[in-house]
């Protein structure tokens, strides 16, 4: 059995767009660990409940990072309520599809915002 | 774009001197090697000296040498060969936890069969632990079977030692050499071997050609059943011009080749390893020639893969034929290997066409990537 990923899977995992921290962010989500593959943190900004910036660090393969970055570029500029709404599909969708095996990395990516948006609300 | 194929152990580049020795076999002597005609004699004249080749590089006799597909179904004919002539004797096998999937999961389906397999453990070096395999031993074992050098880390086991711990024992012994045949010696009657697996893609030759060693007067229960080529061991017409290649593979690697290669192998582990987060696996001086293995913490093998092949670099993550799977490598894992460093691990097997200029660039390479992804990372 072997794979091959879709061009934008690849565009995004060679230019990822939105890497990186953000300093006091809203929100963070952290999921996955080490022992399984990936790891992701993903980081909100959240002003007047609209999205403004959102970044990432992932450790993981090409399809955890183009799903990473896509989620990032997605959710900003959205409403908290509205970037609630994305879904592990609607990724995938955007991707051109991913291998099977790597089909949970998009489910991961939506649980960190998720995750960070449960932390902003908290705050 | 430069490009640098460090996947040696996945496949080789056929050399010109094979391609050249096989050609006519497709086009002007292209004989069914079991026919009267002069066409067929031709044909089996060629594989009978290509025989006597490949038995001379291992000191066997020609009639001992069976030419299969390749190395999988050497290592299927081999082991449940074995199993299924012997099963009245007895019904346990002994075997490594860090073989190749050809070993291991015909081990395992002939679990699935009723057998009985022992899987020996192997030290953080990567060799097998020999008490163990002493004290696994029963009155019901048929065979042992243990990779000369392993595809994944490169180290290369004692199979000497094991030949004469299965030869005290009144064993079958039989080792997979798909990985070794051509870079480390092999004496089939030092080592006591009653089977030994070959395969020509690894050394310069054509894909879809292997061979095993058995010794004569070893009994096994054929595999592949049909017309009674191969000593009535394996039926099916020959592949003669694979046949032709694989026996003119056997002179392509010369130690000559094979001092360089290691010298190259030495300096890049060294260039690597001034990498912070990076460690060898395996022994340093007892592997494979070709064979450099490095896990990098923090960083995710795959995407170090494909940051090389945008570069031009070609390695492999764990063995090629699983590195779609999801679950670390069982070599890594059976070396004692954190999952979280097994999905950071890098093979990198180099060939006698490598250029310390392309070293010098894929390494470069792997400073940059690992530098970049390790950006990327929320671990540091």
């Amino acid at each position: 059995m072997s794979f091959k990923y879709s061009d934008e899977v690849m565009k995004r995992f060679r230019n990822p767009k939105n890497v990186g921290k953000i300093e006091n962010p809203s929100g963070t989500g952290i999921v996955g660990n080490r022992q399984c593959g990936d790891v992701m943190h993903l980081y909100i900004k959240v002003e007047n409940n609209i999205i403004t910036d959102a970044k990432f660090e992932t450790l993981g393969c090409a399809a955890a990072l183009a799903f990473s970055d896509l989620l990032c570029g997605m959710a900003k500029n959205k409403t908290v309520e509205e970037a609630l709404k994305l879904t592990k599909d609607d990724l995938v969708k955007e991707l051109g599809g991913v291998p099977a095996p790597k089909l949970h990395c998009s489910l991961l990516a939506v649980d960190a915002l998720h995750k960070a948006i449960e932390d902003y609300k908290k705050k | 774009m430069k490009k640098v194929y460090l996947d040696n152990a996945s496949t080789t580049k056929v050399d010109n001197k094979v391609v050249e020795a096989m050609n006519p076999y497709f086009l002007d002597q292209y004989g069914n090697a079991s026919c009267l005609h002069s066409w067929g004699q031709e044909a089996r004249d060629a594989v009978e000296n290509a025989r006597k080749i490949i038995a001379e590089k291992i000191n066997a006799e020609p009639e001992e040498i069976i030419f299969t597909s390749g190395g999988s179904e050497a290592n299927n004919l081999a082991i449940k060969g074995t199993a299924f002539q012997l099963k009245e004797k007895g019904d346990h096998i002994i075997t490594s936890s860090f073989e190749h999937p050809a070993v291991l999961n015909t081990c395992k389906e002939l679990e699935k069969q009723g057998f009985k397999i022992t899987y020996l453990g192997i030290n953080k070096n990567g060799f097998v632990n020999l008490e163990q395999l002493k004290n696994s031993i029963t009155n019901k074992t048929i065979l042992v079977s243990i990779i000369h050098a392993n595809n994944e880390i490169g180290t290369i086991q004692n199979i000497e030692e094991i030949g004469k711990i299965c030869k005290e024992n009144n064993l079958a012994f039989h080792t997979d050499a798909v990985q070794s045949l051509s870079k480390v010696p092999l004496d089939v009657k030092k080592t006591n071997l009653s089977f030994a697996s070959f395969s020509a893609h690894k050394m310069h030759g054509p894909k879809g050609i292997g061979a095993l060693f058995i010794k004569k007067g070893t009994k096994l229960k054929k595999q592949i059943d049909g017309g009674p080529q191969e000593f009535n061991q394996r039926a099916g017409t020959e592949n003669v011009p694979g046949i032709i290649g694989f026996a003119k593979a056997t002179e392509v690697i010369t130690e000559e080749d094979i001092r360089i290669m290691q010298k190259m192998r030495d300096y890049m582990i060294e260039e690597v390893l001034k990498i912070e987060g990076t460690s060898l696996n395996g022994s340093k001086t007892n592997r494979l020639c070709n064979n450099v293995s490095i896990s990098f913490k923090n960083v995710e093998g795959e995407s170090i893969l494909l940051s090389l092949d945008d570069k031009g670099v070609a390695v492999t993550t764990s063995s090629a034929c699983t590195s779609s799977k999801l679950e670390p490598s069982h070599v890594l894992a059976a070396l004692g290997l954190k999952p979280e460093d097994a999905h950071g691990t890098i093979r990198f097997t180099l060939s006698k066409y490598t250029t310390k200029e392309e070293l010098d660039y894929a390494i470069a390479s792997v400073k940059e990537i690992i530098n970049n992804l390790r950006r990327i990372s929320p671990l540091k």
